[in-house]
């Protein structure tokens, strides 16, 4: 038994809109992977609920006329992994669906919470923040279309209001086309648990030249990060051993992870340097890259 | 805070008037009356609790009773039928699968799920890892079940 | 012949079809719910205790603190009886106490109409504590101003010493080298799948029946007893299936709570069942411990001394205390026998969780320490470290140093040649020369063990059972043993249908153990049931067959000695086994024959006064990835002597599980406690690493059958042992691998980056 003090299901997006408003104290049910857990833990602020799971207007993957690629919030990760136009168009989404916790988690737990819970570990976050994903929120107000990277506040803050709900996630055709990813998490088991570090990356080759690269991590800081100088200083440079070297020893200036109980700061510096290099020697051999 | 659902429990239609507070495990086992699901962590962490919604396997400690409105639900006891065990139940048996047997309704689901899902499939012990990933067993160190799970996949 | 052959488990189809009932499965509308009011705190004093708006609570039946509970202290440890007060368990613990000894220590519990209203209770009730510093490491508790943990004790629960095998300053005079480390092994836990539970009710007005997931029922009766301070035999515990314990239910934690409270509440039913997270904070773990070994080897590998110091910590209270580390060094003199051994151990009450029984009892953590020494000075010498332990392994013929008998069985020498061959030692040792360098690097590990069978002559070995013959010519066995999910059920049946001469279909098997029917036995624990208990199937199985065929000699008017059941029928032994007359129709006979038979049953009593050695060791190949700080386990064997194989597919479960177990104490799993406060980060299945099934490589296993002549079925303990050798073996296979000794548990990557980086294989 949950200790509940209110619940009411949601039919659609709008009257979900409107039992936030009318409830102030509510907050959305998912999956309820994360919720519920809380809520038995009795952690406060879960006790109002608005039921969102399974509203069919939330777990639509399709693509706009103009190439973008609309992944609704209700997606679970299971539906990610088997989503033919996901593993088509951003495989990388896939393979980090596939990381999260087991089947049982996977088949009801969704992208949406795991975006909106604001964790740093999340596995969906560094690969869509690699993406440049755009999150479309609803709300009393009207639309807000909010890049991920903006989303994040503060480690479990998010910027959403308590009437908002979070719809889909948009990633433009320009973020995915031509470019190649990998996503590696790394804990200490190899399922049921949480990333000790997440490390995506994305990147563009052309004429053995890395044209882009995107390189995003969970848990290097209070929040998920893109490694914005590393990018900025290889990009455009010849692939070759140096440039894995150089890559390696930037990110730790765009990192800053914690200590903390589950993992020394320098621990997972470590981890954060090798997984640059893996990750990106990775995607460059994907896209075709020949590091000599 | 009562809601009326309707759903069936291994193809038997049940109307229930549930707490909404309850979840799919307290309802299966205090009211419906089906202990064959088990609590062992109570947070999804070790899938003894593990049953099949709408054929997808689940942890019904996380997962709310009124979301199986409408549903199908699967449990350990619909798995053999007319005094057979199904091949999944029966490879755990000659496998040696089973030794304390708390965590078995949980993989037995497990792993009929994955018979359904690659039973025309290729697959390798790796598959067969990830999508038991979900269910903590303390005694077996896995080997025999991951050893009946292929010897059930060989038989109807 | 039902020993040694594939039989399934008796329970299996019970267990798969979900219609096994375990203790939760007994719920009944209307039975009230319990939960304990923990402390906040690791250390200290409550000061100030209100729980008056908690009783008031709508749906509170009552709330009682340490002021309404007898002031009786009992020891909780799973231990039989002892005659001999000095050989006494430790007695500290009340069923609520204001004097807190770790996080999580008992102060009052609520019992309400359900779990969210007891919850709601416990929210508010106040307490107020004087906080003292928490004594969480052997620094600390030995302090010269250390705070007693416990007011009237030393915080050393435990101190022992003894030399054995020869003079210890004389044996080291003979050493070539000698070589001197520390090694630690940290907490770990059980993490049975079934947390503890006890539902309790009075179906009088003086009998308390105690519905329990134990492995002791016979051991919580009197427990139960005498910490309500009622006799014993007014208690009735009730064991019916159970998810497994692995040492953690060879405790009495809840019971005597349960019987004080359905006692107190007019015999209603009350329940307690821990959460995951409780059952992992206050039930028992497995004792951390420090060592320093002293070893003394010759030039060629021959051992010659070791000396052993170790510091075990109990955490708050004894439980089984010092029983653990002096049980876990006196089996490891078997393992090399023909050298001279020094062991000093303390045991030191600590404010961190309790320590208690763990699969093996004390033997992984000194194992660990012994088996790394081991391949420390076989690197040194230059020997291989699988010719080192031939040279040095323990043979039939043997004598025990410490107990002074000779080793009645043992294949060792055998197990290693196995084990050698299976793991292919000698090619791909030479192969992986060529390995040691760049990021990803492989290497082999071997390491050894040796164990006892049940406890005798340290405590009592006693065994009960009853074998009855039924009215079809089947027959219903019952004995005292406790079936926790190793398999003693079927392995019983075995035995009895191949003593009886009867299929082991004919066998019915009463799983549940109910105290005030099922024949005496101390329960489930030592890996002593099949040995122990198989002595005494054996008489009663004997016994039965002999008035089956006096009964049958006076039907057929054939002498008795010339008969013998074989089947499912009498036959002449002297007439070419001819059948005289069918089972069935003797025990029809015996039951309604209107003046001649009577029920035939056998119920024995028998008390072991032997201890059978047994052996065996892991063989592991791993590649280690520096920079990740990770070990991939390539191939893992473990080989065993124990004995006569009873059941071979659940003799495989046994080791299968015992070594995932191993696998996960070596590399992942540990209770994080914070030495400041005493508090613990990871008592949740989240946090505390278990290996999930992609954490566990498949897993390989051999069998070297030695005849035990102490065991009636020629069998000796298999049940703990295989959690023993893979700890040490992993930690060889990664100094074999990298050259970098790793000298504690768990070898996490957090632990081998700190390793690989004070070796420099790391940048620093």
């Amino acid at each position: 038994m949950f200790p509940l003090k209110s619940y009411e299901k949601a039919e659609s997006v709008d009257h979900a809109i409107q039992l936030l408003q009318d409830n102030p104290e509510a907050r959305p049910i998912a999956g309820g992977t994360d919720v519920l857990i809380r809520l038995r833990d009795g952690k406060t602020g879960y006790d109002h609920l608005v039921d969102i799971h399974q509203l069919e207007a939330l777990r639509q993957i399709k693509t706009d006329e103009d190439g973008t690629l609309v992944i609704g919030s209700g997606v679970t990760f299971s539906m990610a992994m088997e989503s033919e136009l996901i593993r088509e168009i951003i495989p990388i989404l896939s393979t980090a669906s596939e990381t999260v916790g087991g089947p049982q988690v996977r088949n009801v737990a969704t992208i949406g919470g795991n975006i909106c819970n604001g964790v740093t570990s999340a596995d969906s976050a560094s690969p869509l923040m690699a993406l440049n994903t755009v999150l479309q929120l609803e709300g009393p107000r009207g639309t807000r279309l909010v890049p991920i990277a903006e989303f994040y506040l503060g480690p479990g803050k998010v910027d959403i209001g308590q009437q908002e709900i979070l719809v889909s996630f948009r990633i433009g055709e320009k973020d995915y086309k031509g470019y190649y990813g990998h996503y590696h998490k790394y804990a200490m088991r190899n399922a049921m648990d949480i990333a000790t570090i997440g490390c995506a990356a994305l990147c563009k080759i052309e004429a053995n030249q890395l044209t882009d690269l995107r390189l995003a991590y969970g848990v290097a800081a209070p929040v998920p990060i893109r490694c914005t100088n590393t990018e900025q200083a290889v990009i455009g440079k010849p692939v070759n051993r140096d440039l894995i070297r150089e890559i390696e020893s930037l990110v730790e200036k765009d990192v800053n992870p914690r200590t903390s109980w589950r993992a020394s700061k320098e621990f997972r510096l470590q981890i954060i340097s090798e997984l640059s290099n893996r990750v990106v020697t990775q995607v460059i051999e994907k896209a075709g890259g020949r590091i000599e | 805070m009562n809601k009326i659902i309707t759903f069936t429990v291994n193809g038997k239609k049940r109307e229930l008037n549930v707490d909404v507070r309850s979840s799919l495990l307290d309802v299966l086992r205090e009211i419906v009356g089906m202990t064959g699901a088990k609590e062992g962590c109570g947070v999804g962490e070790c899938g003894a609790c593990s049953v099949l919604v709408d054929d997808l396997l689940v942890d019904s400690c996380i997962y709310m009773a009124v979301w199986a409105d409408g549903k199908s639900i699967r449990t350990v006891e619909g798995e053999c039928r007319d005094g057979k065990l199904s091949s999944v139940q029966k490879s755990y048996v000659e496998k040696g699968a089973v030794q304390c047997g708390f965590c078995t309704p949980g993989f037995v689901m497990a792993s009929t799920a994955f018979k359904e899902r690659f039973k025309d499939k290729t697959f390798t012990r790796d598959d067969i890892r990830r999508e038991h990933a979900g269910n903590i067993c303390r005694c077996t160190g896995y080997e025999s079940i991951i050893e009946a799970v292929e010897q059930s996949m060989e038989e109807d | 012949m039902a020993v040694g052959d594939r039989v399934d488990r008796v329970d299996a189809i019970a267990k798969v079809t979900g219609k096994a009932r375990y203790t939760d499965d007994f719920f009944r509308p209307g039975t009230l719910v319990a939960k304990y009011l923990r402390s906040s705190i690791a250390h200290g004093r409550v000061t100030g205790l209100s729980v008056e708006k908690a009783r008031e609570l709508e749906g509170v039946e009552a709330v009682f603190t340490y002021e309404d509970v007898p002031p009786i202290k009992v020891a909780t440890a799973g231990h039989p009886y002892s005659l001999d007060p000095a050989h006494a368990d430790v007695a500290d613990k009340l069923l609520l106490t204001d004097r807190i000894k770790h996080l999580g220590d008992e102060i009052a519990i609520v019992v309400a109409e359900n779990e969210l209203i007891a919850d709601e209770a416990l929210a508010l009730v106040e307490v107020e504590y004087e906080e003292y510093p928490a004594l969480t490491t052997p620094e600390k508790i030995l302090a010269p101003d250390a705070r007693k943990i416990h007011e009237d004790s030393s915080n050393v629960v435990g101190e022992h010493q003894y030399e054995c095998g020869g003079k210890l300053d004389e044996a080291f005079e003979l050493a070539d080298l000698i070589h001197e480390e520390q090694y630690y092994t940290a907490m770990v836990q059980h993490v049975h799948l079934e947390n503890h539970t006890a539902l309790a009710y009075m179906d009088d007005l003086d009998h308390i029946v105690v519905i329990s997931s134990t492995q002791i029922p016979h051991i919580a009766r009197r427990v139960v007893g005498q910490a309500l301070g009622i006799p014993w035999g007014r208690v009735r515990v009730i064991k019916p299936y159970i998810g497994g314990g692995f040492g953690n239910k060879q405790d009495v934690i809840l019971e005597p709570m349960v019987a004080f409270l359905t006692s107190k509440l007019d015999g209603q039913p009350v329940r307690l069942t821990l959460s995951r997270e409780e059952c992992m904070l206050c039930t028992r773990n497995r004792h951390p411990m420090d060592f320093e070994v002293k070893l003394g080897m010759k030039e060629d590998g021959t051992a010659v001394a070791r000396m052993v110091d170790v510091i075990s910590m109990t955490g708050g209270y004894a439980s089984h205390g010092h029983s653990i580390v002096a049980a876990g060094g006196s089996k490891s003199c078997l393992l090399y026998p023909r050298m001279t051994i020094g062991y000093h151990a303390r045991t030191l009450y600590a404010n961190i969780p309790v320590g208690g029984a763990m699969r093996a009892y004390g033997s992984p953590q000194i194992t660990f320490a012994i088996e790394s020494a081991m391949d420390d000075a076989a690197r040194k010498l230059g020997v291989d470290p699988v010719e080192m332990r031939i040279k040095n392994a323990a043979r039939q013929g043997d004598i025990n140093p410490f107990s002074k008998l000779p080793i009645s069985s043992c294949g060792l020498v055998e197990c290693l040649e196995k084990g050698r061959s299976l793991i292919r030692w000698d090619e791909k040792r030479e192969d992986y020369r060529n390995h040691k360098s760049g990021k990803i690097r492989y290497g082999l590990g071997v390491a050894c063990f040796s164990y006892g069978t049940g406890t005798y002559p340290v405590c009592v070995e006693i065994a009960g059972a009853r074998i009855i013959l039924n009215q079809d010519g089947s027959i219903h066995v019952q004995t005292g043993a406790t079936e926790i999910g190793q398999g003693s059920d079927t392995a019983v049946a075995q035995m009895a249908a191949k003593t009886l001469g009867i299929p082991v279909e004919n066998v019915h098997i009463v799983s549940t153990q109910d105290t005030d029917v099922t024949p005496f036995d101390t329960g489930a624990y030592a890996s002593r049931q099949a040995y122990v208990v198989g002595n005494a199937v054996y008489k009663a199985a004997t016994e039965l067959k002999q008035k089956i065929l006096d009964y049958a000699a006076l039907l057929t008017g054939f002498p008795a000695a010339s008969l013998d059941l074989k089947g499912e029928s009498i036959v002449n032994i002297t007439d070419n086994n001819t059948s005289v007359i069918s089972l069935n129709d003797l025990a029809l006979s015996s039951y309604y024959d209107k003046e001649k038979g009577g029920q035939l049953t056998a119920d024995v009593s028998h008390k072991t006064t032997t201890n059978a050695p047994s052996f065996g060791c892991t063989f592991v190949d791993v590649a280690v990835d520096i920079p990740l700080c990770k070990v991939t386990i390539n191939e893992i064997y473990n080989i065993h002597d124990s004995g006569v194989i009873i059941n071979p597919v659940m003799a495989k479960g046994q080791v299968e599980g015992g070594m995932a177990m191993g696998i996960g104490a070596a590399l992942s799993e540990q209770v994080l406690i914070d030495q400041e406060t005493g508090r613990v980060h990871n008592n949740n299945m989240l946090d505390y690493k278990v290996p999930t099934f992609t954490d566990v490589p498949d897993i390989h296993h051999d069998f070297v059958e030695t005849v035990e002549p102490t065991a009636s079925y020629g069998n000796k303990s298999l049940g703990e042992p295989p959690i023993i050798s893979p700890p040490p073996a992993i930690r060889n296979a990664i100094l074999d691998a990298t050259g970098v000794a790793v000298n504690e548990l768990p070898m996490s990557p957090q632990v081998l980056f700190k390793a690989f980086k004070s070796h420099g294989l790391l940048k620093p």
